[in-house]
């Protein structure tokens, strides 16, 4: 594969390209899924292809080919400088890349079982078994449960020398019930809404999860939320759980420090961001004890967002986003280094596939948990009055981030501590930085998972990727609760 | 790029290599380029070809499918024997209606017109980048910056079975879609067309430009129930939460807003909604997921909601079920997906329809006393499901009208809005245009003017 990266790159530099890179990917991908007891889909898809990215007259060219004969990646190079010499029609600089070492480097995602060497039969059964227990409650209408694999192979050479081969594996499963009576749609889903939980590991994640233990406890939820009372409207202290707070986290937090948006570039789409340049290190972003870091690294743990190079080969790393309260960083590329006077990226360039430039996307945005123990429950208990929301149904944010709206699947009044009745359509909503500074107690390290958001999309053409977000429940304080059905 | 002669031949190699009862190909890709532009600069400039083809296994009652790029013998076989492996370890489905032949994919339909233009196809990055000069041009001579997007593809969609069904369809497209960018404002226009001589991108510009001006210090007003006048995108952004819920799957499933609300008049009596491929302005491809040819259908009629869309093994299973007659005439329409899928199908060419009398945008504007002029919304998400309560905000050029004037630029809204209340209380309505939006697939809709809009809260821009 390096041999034929190598014709793209020579090709490139013959044409009069100043930078080149070529990625070679080949993409594997499962997905199985069951509805009401029956097969939902099953399939199989493989995607092998090369992209080619230069620089010629100081602006940007890509192409990408699924040909991978010796001409026709010659001629996507030679493309790919044609149109960056096309680019460069319309530009007020040139484009400059911060240093980066070049470097050989081989990387696998650590997985104890490969998740295409499981039975398909297996899986589909342990999927219809879920169903079965799903069912099972009485007044569940609708019974889904998904289980899918993925392994990206990706082989990357430079004009500058760098030689990189990674290999990620990804595994997400989940399920979903659904009740309908009357006039009302109500939904529970396991471990979280929008096809579970997703990580960068094996088939070992499956075994961690306890699916079928729970289903039955989903199911009777779903049946509950059709009875239950509605969230009240009003301002309420609110407690979320992981997962909720893991997709806050990605829309109040990962998308605005994304440097493309703050600089314009994603104006068009996905849209701009309120953290402009100069709230670096003078923003107080939330209280004292929101601490959020973007980190790529292995160690964080087997985030949608961990590698060991981004698609431009620089290393993984930390980035401290939130310090105590205070913005300190953005998501940053070579390209856009120096706009915040780093010389080097942040290493968050990443590509949904070999077809698609890459662009800075999120890695793994965490909130880091508590340092004193606190379980939920106790967290629960020291709440006088409150809504504790669990597992997202809907949300929706403003182009530049700051007013959000959130619903959950699930809502339990808090009262004297306890959590107590049900509550349906639970919602809350409000302005980025004020949510963040009414942040007053976060869980601690045992009740800190990271949690997966696979199908985040930016870009044009449009690019899916998934990303990863740590997160402990946590309380909130003075949150607009209810919004969604005023006035309906 | 691959013509149907080529697919029928690696088909043929597909067929040679499968030992399942019954095998289906579907190939679909092509090329297409985009250029990219923000900060009165071309930032991203990309091409891509890329071709796969998607192979379905079927034996008796058990079916998969699976997927490749690459079409050497080596490839071809290993994607065949993929649908193979995965279909043979389930359990038989009663429901698995075999593939159909060529006779049942006839179905009455009529022509669709010629979705393929040379001088589409020909664009060049030269030619790309001419244009985003002069869009770029204008922002510089209103003193704004420009982001966007112009792009051009040349596409393929196929379908071969072992039941002798054959089609294919080629089409283009391009696309223009232009922010122009102020101190505190900001203002959108987008279109895409088939065939890139019904583009104008430089009218567009102006107009995105002009909003741009007139929004500058845009001026908070309280959230609250508004008179709102949307601009075609925003109305095709809110309306295709909705037809996804027309499919017949979708209502046996109990997750549609249509469960027992078929026959029902749900919106007013100014709504009729059709589904036609065949209209001038629409696109794609004229068969479904199976190869079906895709029928005209007529959904709502002066607000009533008068039938499903069907895929073919939804049509049996609606015909036993106990809803077989609450849900109007039940057939296979060509609205399906392609099989096994969880979804069932959807009407995917929405046509609406003309209204009695007609109004442009600024008649609107002048019979309003006072209300919002909402140019594009964004991330629009569902609340809640069945009374298709949807959240999202305004963007891109929202202003205050009053006695019969757009006064000025208004700081962005949050809304909270049933469709079943917004298309209930439509005032009045433009001809339909071809709109493309972010939110939803493209569709030929109206401008329309709507009472008691649900504004919820307000943004700090």
């Amino acid at each position: 594969m390096k041999e034929i990266g190598n014709w793209a790159l020579d090709v490139a530099a013959l044409r009069g390209a100043s930078y080149a890179d070529a990625r070679l990917a080949d993409d594997c991908s499962r997905a199985l899924s069951t509805k009401n007891g029956k097969l939902g889909g099953a399939s199989d898809s493989e995607s092998l292809g090369i992209g080619v990215r230069v620089i010629a007259d100081g602006a940007w060219g890509f192409a990408a080919s699924d040909d991978l004969s010796r001409a026709a990646v010659e001629a996507t190079a030679a493309r790919a400088v044609e149109i960056a010499k096309a680019s460069a029609r319309v530009k007020q600089h040139d484009i400059r890349l911060a240093p980066e070492k070049a470097v050989t480097a081989e990387w696998t995602t650590p997985i104890q079982i490969d998740p295409f060497a499981t039975s398909v039969e297996q899986n589909l059964e342990l999927l219809l078994k879920i169903d079965s227990e799903l069912r099972s409650v009485a007044g569940v209408t609708l019974a889904e449960a998904n289980l899918n694999c993925r392994r990206e192979e990706q082989w990357f050479v430079s004009s500058e020398g760098a030689n990189l081969h990674q290999t990620k594996y990804t595994t997400g499963v989940g399920y979903a019930a659904y009740a309908f009576a009357g006039s009302e749609i109500q939904k529970r889903s396991y471990p979280n809404s929008y096809g579970g939980q997703w990580q960068n590991k094996g088939y070992e994640l499956v075994h961690e999860l306890k699916l079928v233990e729970n289903a039955r406890r989903v199911g009777e939820e779903a049946v509950a939320l059709l009875k239950a009372e509605q969230c009240p409207e009003g301002v309420f202290t609110i407690i979320l759980d992981g997962s909720q707070l893991g997709l806050q986290i990605h829309e109040s937090v990962g998308h605005p420090i994304e440097l493309d948006r703050v600089l314009g570039m994603e104006a068009n789409f996905a849209g701009t961001s309120f953290l402009t340049l100069d709230k670096l290190r003078t923003l107080r972003y939330g209280s004292d004890l929101v601490n959020i870091v973007a980190d790529a690294r292995q160690e964080h743990g087997p985030g949608l967002g961990t590698f060991a190079f981004d698609e431009e080969g620089v290393p993984a790393q930390c980035t401290p986003i939130i310090s105590n309260g205070l913005f300190t960083g953005y998501l940053s590329s070579r390209e856009t280094a120096h706009t915040i006077g780093a010389n080097r990226s942040g290493g968050t360039l990443r590509a949904e596939g070999w077809n698609r430039l890459p662009l800075i996307r999120m890695t793994n945005i965490s909130i880091l948990p508590g340092e004193k123990p606190l379980a939920l429950e106790q967290l629960i208990a020291s709440t006088d009055h409150g809504i504790y929301m669990e597992t997202n149904r809907s949300w929706s944010i403003d182009d530049k981030r700051y007013n959000f709206q959130f619903g959950c699947e699930a809502g339990w009044e808090i009262k004297n501590g306890k959590r107590t009745r049900l509550l349906k359509n639970s919602s809350y909503s409000g302005i980025t930085t004020d949510f963040w500074n009414s942040m007053d107690a976060i869980c601690s390290r045992d009740e800190w998972v990271l949690w997966g958001t696979p199908h985040c999309g930016k870009g044009q053409p449009q690019q899916v990727m998934g990303t990863g977000h740590g997160a402990a429940p946590a309380r909130f304080t003075n949150i607009k609760v209810g919004s969604a059905y005023k006035g309906n | 790029m691959l013509d149907k002669n080529q697919a029928a031949d690696i088909f043929e190699r597909i067929k040679k290599h499968s030992t399942a009862d019954e095998v289906e190909a579907i190939f679909y890709g092509g090329r297409n380029a985009l250029t990219r532009f923000a900060n009165n600069t071309i930032h991203q400039n990309v091409a891509e070809e890329n071709i796969s083809v998607s192979v379905r296994a079927a034996f008796g009652g058990r079916t998969a499918r699976a997927t490749t790029n690459k079409f050497d013998d080596e490839s071809v076989k290993r994607v065949v024997r993929s649908a193979e492996d995965l279909a043979k370890v389930q359990h038989p489905d009663a429901d698995l209606l075999p593939m159909p032949d060529a006779g049942r994919s006839a179905g009455p339909t009529q022509a669709v017109p010629s979705r393929h233009f040379a001088q589409t196809a020909a664009i060049t990055p030269e030619q790309r980048a001419e244009v985003v000069g002069k869009i770029v041009a204008i922002a510089q001579k209103r003193k704004l910056t420009t982001a966007g997007i112009f792009s051009n593809s040349e596409s393929v969609e196929g379908i071969f079975n072992s039941r002798g069904l054959a089609d294919w369809h080629t089409q283009t497209s391009s696309e223009v879609s232009i922010t122009m960018l102020g101190a505190d404002s900001s203002g959108w226009q987008k279109a895409n067309s088939p065939d890139v001589a019904n583009l104008d991108p430089i009218a567009l510009a102006e107009l995105a430009a002009r909003k741009a001006f007139h929004s500058a210090a845009p001026r908070e007003i309280p959230a609250g129930k508004y008179t709102v006048i949307l601009e075609p995108a925003a109305v095709l952004d809110m309306v295709g939460f909705m037809f996804y819920d027309f499919g017949g799957l979708a209502v046996l499933d109990q997750r549609s807003f249509l469960n027992q609300r078929v026959g029902m008049k749900l919106f007013g009596g100014n709504i009729d909604i059709w589904d036609d491929v065949a209209h001038p302005l629409q696109s794609g491809s004229p068969f479904d997921g199976e190869g079906i040819r895709r029928q005209r259908l007529l959904l709502v009629e002066k607000g009533v909601v008068k039938r499903l869309v069907y895929a073919r093994a939804t049509a049996e299973k609606m015909k036993a079920s106990e809803y077989k007659d609450q849900v109007g005439l039940i057939e296979p329409t060509g609205h399906g997906f392609p099989v096994p899928n969880e979804m069932g199908e959807a009407p995917m060419n929405i046509v609406f329809g003309a209204p009695e009398d007609p109004k442009t945008i600024d008649q609107m504007i002048a019979s309003t006393e006072r209300g919002v002029l909402v140019t594009r919304l964004w991330y629009i998400r569902e609340v809640d499901p069945y009374e298709k309560l949807l959240t999202g905000m305004t963007r891109d050029g929202t202003f205050l009208v009053e006695e019969g004037k757009v006064r000025h630029g208004v700081r962005n809204f949050r809304f909270n809005e049933s469709l079943l209340h917004m298309l209930s209380n439509v005032e009045e309505m433009g001809m339909p245009v071809r709109a493309s939006g972010e939110e939803s697939f493209d569709m030929v809709v109206p401008a329309m003017k709507v009472r008691e809009f649900n504004f919820t809260e307000v943004t700090k821009f």
